[in-house]
């Protein structure tokens, strides 16, 4: 006979203000098997605890029921209590009475009977609730870092540093990412590849960091820490191991126009190219799409001028196979595209950029060696219109609905720059909200505004059209004026929303993470978790969760790096007992299950069966792994003939909660 | 032969004659029958707004459930008339209130809630005959000519109810300008208000407009400037002060298909 207690929280008034709790603990004292039903104000709080624990021991409980909040908020401490008082913790059933009811209800009669029925239900599944047993499993001891900007290359440092191997896969040549683009960075005006290069030096340097340069995750398998990852080092065509770096090729190469991305298309490079002068690793790539020698065979001066014989126009992509027991998700972001953004014309004229475009020609290293000139006709810009906002908080399904964050602060500094470097040029920023919070930030953007006379007009730029006299036109409006405005400009700078890297929604997928509707990767908690995904052994760093800017990122990365760290140190894990496993007597052999596992746990065995005439017959079967099943609960569902089964969750536990409903 | 009802519009009757009588040659030299239902009425000139104002609306209803009567898609060739049945179209397909109201009232056979596949003449040119099909069949073409086009406000927006291209940076009237040969000239003004019909109210206001519109395609190298609306060509023309000649579409299109005399020099 089953002996179970309920106990009802009131969760101050989070519950107790809807529901009423009292009444709820009455109610279920009535349920078949039920020996004790309490109610008591906070059943998370030590003492209330101690109730639950108390009540096991003196009713010799066999199944507990707690009426809180989500599952995922306290699950796990009542079961660690039922564990201390010596039940076993998969005996314990959540009915979520929080979340799920007196949130979302006004009426406390509705909110109660409601809060009765979900008590019902848990009360009919913990009936047949059977003692779990959760299993160990290894820790592979190595990390794997997806993306080598700076969030990426922050945690693979610190990783290293506590002494555990750490991967880093990059999909460009270099690892450096968009800090590597940036000319200066706010607030403190020190020179981004001064403060960058060093960390992507040191990364390439310490014996415990592998770069697997232009590659890319190709495929994830397994678990928290024992995940198997496929990566595609693609055919850079030059042998990494050979070339030293010494660029004779990238001069000699006779194809000299091809867009450079490193400098946003606003110079050209050679066929074969080194990114920039402190790339890491510092290896050249052929680009296939230019190079003569792969599109007509003709050429191959690459070759000739190679004195360590490192061009091989052969090569193929090769595949690595690897083990990581923790893998940090560092993708990055990127401007949005301006096609839909017309009204900008930035696709009319050259002299509108985007202010990742305006960093590169300010750098001494950008196309104009560090003078700003107009791409146009190379002069210098006198009048230089700034908008901000372009395609962030913008409420039309053209633009993100998010604050892009590192706008106000960018433009801040490009204005300042740009005044003091000429100070005959007029600079105009047009902004909704100037939003600077952030150490010395505003006292930063108030620089701007008073030491260097930047105009700041609250409002939105309407149109920018290019004049037949080289000159552009700006139509703006000055709010606080009530004032239509034409400004004559001879460049103007667009702050460009950022959004996720393209990459990380296909590699959500592989990593069975979340994303949100925006394909920032989704935290575990917003507050309390913010650098785990909901899926374990998955970390996140940097701005594939969401905007941010340098500083930010890199104290991001090294929180993700203390999580991936935490993990590493563990020789083993506990894994969830709450998994599938097949009936091998009803199961058919139809695959439906294998075809569904996200995970790669089922696999088919041939089973010797005896048959009622005491022959013997060898079927098809499936069976799970225990280690790899994560409990999904998909192929439950898929199986026709019923025969998977997922403990914790059985068909049968499942029924006998609907049936508490539907009574 | 596809046959589309066409919807000419008054002031196609009036002083917008060009518009009309070369769109119909050109239809038909292009293999397109215009059937002009025998019922229609002004479109009203200006959409309404107001969610309970149905009375402006109803002449759009009549001539859509005629077309959708006779089994035809709808072709019209007024900026002003396309944006006022296109409009309707939209709402009347997605606002119940309205479709019940207008039902209740007009008391047709069958009740009109949307339906009908409604093209402006350039969409026609574009979507059903093709540009390049188009191309073939010109025999005059404005080879070397700069022209602007100009698409005014009821063309492109609202976008979701017209749905007919980027209103910031269109390109149907450039392509048709390419399919006949010439080149378009891109310019600020080409997607701004000509001034409309606060010519009445205030002549200054339309003059500013209007000029704003003409000296932009000047600026840019225009030799003429062209459009699909007779209040348009009415304030380009009339209230801009500017020489540049100002010429409906569909007179450049029967002259590129040979079937009108040239402005070609």
């Amino acid at each position: 006979m089953q002996r179970i207690g309920v106990f009802v929280c009131h969760c101050g008034t989070n519950i107790a203000a809807t529901v009423d709790v009292k009444a709820v603990a009455e109610a279920l004292g009535h349920e078949p098997g039920v020996v004790i039903s309490q109610d008591y104000q906070y059943m998370c709080s030590e003492s209330g605890q101690e109730l639950v624990k108390n009540a096991i021991r003196e009713q010799k409980l066999t199944g507990v029921v707690i009426c809180s909040c989500s599952p995922r908020m306290h699950e796990n401490t009542f079961r660690k209590a039922a564990a201390s008082a010596g039940l076993n913790p998969y005996l314990v059933e959540i009915a979520n009475i929080r979340e799920q009811c007196s949130w979302i209800h006004k009426e406390v009669a509705n909110a109660t009977d409601k809060a009765i029925i979900l008590g019902k239900a848990a009360v009919a599944k913990v009936h047949l609730n059977t003692p779990l047993n959760s299993m160990e499993s290894p820790v592979v001891k190595r990390a794997l870092v997806i993306g080598g900007g700076i969030a990426g290359i922050q945690t693979a440092l610190d990783i290293a540093e506590a002494g555990f191997d750490v991967d880093i896969v990059e999909k460009q040549p270099t690892i450096g990412g968009k800090m590597a683009q940036i000319d200066k960075t706010f607030p403190t005006l020190d020179c981004a590849a001064c403060i960058l290069t060093p960390k992507m030096v040191e990364a390439s340097q310490n014996e415990r960091i592998t770069i697997h340069s232009f590659s890319e995750v190709e495929d994830v398998k397994g678990f928290v820490g024992n995940f198997t990852v496929k990566i595609r080092k693609k055919a850079r065509f030059v042998d990494e191991t050979k070339c030293t770096g010494c660029g004779l090729c990238t001069e000699k190469c006779p194809m000299k126009k091809v867009p450079n991305e490193f400098n946003l298309g606003l110079d050209n490079r050679s066929a074969i190219y080194i990114p920039f002068a402190q790339a890491v690793p510092k290896v050249a790539t052929i680009d296939p799409n230019y190079c003569m020698m792969m599109k007509t065979g003709k050429c191959g001066v690459c070759s000739k001028v190679c004195s360590v014989g490192a061009i091989d126009y052969k090569q193929q992509d090769t595949i690595i196979e690897q083990q990581y027991g923790a893998i940090v998700v560092a993708t990055g972001f990127n401007p949005i595209n301006l096609d839909k953004y017309d009204e900008f014309a930035y696709n009319q004229c050259p002299d509108v950029v985007t202010s990742l475009e305006l960093e590169r020609l300010m750098n001494a290293a950008g196309p104009n060696g560090g003078t700003l000139l107009r791409p146009s006709d190379k002069s210098h810009p006198h009048t230089i219109v700034f908008v901000q906002c372009v395609g962030s908080r913008c409420d039309d399904e053209k633009g993100k609905p998010y604050c892009s964050k590192i706008c106000c602060m960018y433009t801040a500094k490009h204005a300042m720059l740009i005044r003091e470097k000429y100070p005959d040029t007029e600079v105009y920023v047009f902004y909704i909200d100037v939003r600077t919070p952030g150490k010395n930030f505003d006292e930063f953007y108030r620089r701007a505004v008073e030491q260097y006379n930047v105009h700041y007009i609250k409002g939105m730029v309407g149109k920018v059209t290019p004049k037949s006299d080289g000159k552009i036109d700006v139509q703006a409006s000055d709010l606080l004026a009530n004032e239509q405005l034409h400004i004559d400009a001879d460049m103007v700078v667009l702050a460009a929303a950022i959004e996720p890297d393209k990459t990380a929604r296909p590699l959500a997928t592989m990593l069975t993470t979340q994303m949100d509707t925006n394909d920032f990767f989704t935290e575990a908690h917003p507050k309390l978790r913010p650098v785990e995904s909901a899926t374990a052994g998955i970390f996140l760093s940097g701005a594939c969760q969401g905007p941010k800017d340098i500083p930010e990122t890199v104290a991001q990365g090294s929180a993700a790096a203390a999580k991936a760290i935490g993990l590493l140190c563990k020789n083993s894990i506990t894994c969830n007992p709450c998994v599938a496993h097949s009936d091998e007597l009803m199961c058919n052999g139809c695959s439906s299950c294998e075809k569904v596992c996200p995970y790669g746990a089922i696999t088919y065995i041939d089973k010797e069966f005896r048959m009622p005439d005491r022959t013997t017959k060898v079927r098809r079967v499936a069976s799970v792994n225990p280690a790899v099943c994560q409990g999904c609960g998909a192929c439950t569902v898929a199986c026709p003939s019923g025969a998977m089964d997922l403990n914790g969750f059985s068909n049968s536990q499942i029924m006998a909660e609907v049936d508490a409903i539907c009574k | 032969m596809e046959t589309f009802t066409y919807y000419p519009g008054c002031t196609l009757r009036t002083k917008a004659k060009d518009l009309d009588t070369y769109a119909r040659s050109s239809a038909e030299a292009l293999g397109i029958r215009l059937e002009e239902p025998a019922d229609w009425q002004c479109c009203g000139g200006a959409y309404t707004t107001a969610k309970d104002e149905i009375a402006t609306k109803l002449s759009a209803v009549r001539v859509l459930n005629s077309a959708k009567e006779s089994g035809q898609p709808l072709v019209t060739v007024c900026s002003a008339c396309h944006n006022v049945i296109k409009q309707t179209e939209y709402d009347i397909s997605r606002d119940e209130e309205m479709a019940s109201k207008v039902n209740n009232y007009l008391g047709l056979a069958e009740p009109y809630t949307g339906g009908t596949k409604v093209y402006h003449y350039l969409e026609m040119l574009r979507d059903v005959i093709g540009f390049d099909n188009l191309k073939e069949k010109v025999v005059n073409p404005f080879t070397g000519k700069k022209i602007a086009a100009y698409y005014g406000c009821l063309l492109l927006r609202p976008v979701k109810a017209l749905a007919m291209d980027d209103p910031e940076n269109p390109t149907i009237i450039e392509d048709f300008i390419r399919a006949i040969g010439g080149t378009p000239v891109i310019y600020a003004q080409r997607n701004e208000c000509c001034g409309g019909y606060i010519t009445m109210e205030d002549k200054a206001q339309a003059q500013k407009r209007s000029s704003a519109v003409m000296d932009s395609a000047k600026d840019m190298g225009a030799e003429m400037v062209i459009t699909a609306c007779p209040l348009c060509l009415y304030n380009l023309k009339k209230n801009s002060g500017s020489d540049l000649p100002v010429y409906y579409f569909t007179e450049l299109l029967a002259e590129a298909l040979g079937l009108k005399e040239g402005n070609h020099e």
